[in-house]
């Protein structure tokens, strides 16, 4: 099992291994994503108060969901690689910024042009808003300190604490409909008990976050593989890789 | 259902196409992205294995 652990994590065998299962994920996810925009704008029935406006919702909660789930990732490999100096681990975590950067962007813009319609406002500083918002800046954050060294390693190191420290607000975007009262609607699929949406406008839902996670599979794949290369300047396997 | 009522999307139209439009942009830019940093990185790796080459000979 370490032997198997430490292959992968070499950065010649997981440049190889990531360039083999990109494109599966690739061709997948875009195959996932164009069915779930046919099923959401076409097959799924209207909502009773919301009519087709709430059609948005099939690109705005993925998004917001890819947002958290990418801090995550992030902050992890970036612990990881703090605790047990693994240079790929680091690599991982810089390569999930801009995606994560992206996907947030994306949920905060969806956001508002669904929130004009029902809401009566395009932006309003409640604690959802306003602590997705934070993420956002996190993300830059994260990429303007990495920018701001020259050397990776202590770039790596700067950066890891940043994105640690603020996963603490990945909890708070999750609870902070419930914390305080906002405009934001509570959650609606991500609850204990059933989730209070019809199951035919919840099957593009999901098909739409599969398409979405393994587009990640594929974003992170081609980053991460420039990231190696770009840290492993001087290493013997290059000659054979290129 | 014709083409011109889901055009209309029930008077939503001109929030749903933008909100769709948008997310096709920002991956359309994420997937140029990820595919440029990657090349760009193979391409540098390819030139300096090239000028080490030269340094040698």
């Amino acid at each position: 099992m370490w032997t198997w652990f430490h292959k992968l994590a070499s950065p010649p065998h997981a440049y190889r291994i990531l360039g083999r299962i990109a494109p599966w994920f690739g061709w997948s996810s875009l195959a996932l994503i164009l069915l779930a925009t046919w099923w959401g704008l076409v097959r799924a029935p209207a909502d009773y108060q919301q009519g087709d406006g709430f059609r948005i919702l099939y690109v705005h909660a993925p998004s917001a969901w890819m947002s958290m789930f990418t801090y995550v990732v992030m902050a992890v490999a970036a612990a990881v690689g703090l605790v047990w100096r693994i240079k790929l681990a680091h690599a991982a975590a810089a390569a999930c910024a801009p995606i994560g950067a992206s996907f947030t962007f994306l949920a905060l813009a969806t956001g508002s042009i669904w929130g004009k319609p029902m809401w009566g406002t395009w932006w309003v500083w409640d604690a959802r808003l306003t602590s997705e918002l934070l993420l956002l800046f996190l993300y830059l954050g994260y990429m303007a300190l990495r920018a701001s060294f020259d050397d990776p390693q202590r770039a790596d190191r700067a950066s890891a604490v940043l994105a640690i420290v603020g996963v603490i607000n990945v909890p708070i975007i999750h609870y902070s409909v419930e914390w305080w009262t906002t405009l934001h609607q509570p959650a609606s699929v991500t609850k204990l008990d059933k989730p209070s949406i019809q199951i035919a406008m919840l099957i593009p839902l999901f098909i739409m976050m599969a398409g979405f996670q393994l587009y990640f599979g594929w974003a992170i794949s081609r980053r991460l593989r420039g990231e190696i290369l770009r840290r492993e300047r001087n290493a013997g396997w290059l000659k054979e890789a290129s | 259902m014709d083409l011109r009522t889901f055009f209309e999307m029930g008077g939503y139209a001109e929030y749903v196409w933008p909100a769709y439009g948008l997310t096709a942009l920002i991956l359309i830019w994420n997937t140029w992205s990820a595919l440029h940093s990657e090349t760009e990185a193979q391409d540098a790796a390819r030139r300096r294995l090239e000028l080490a080459r030269e340094n040698r000979s």
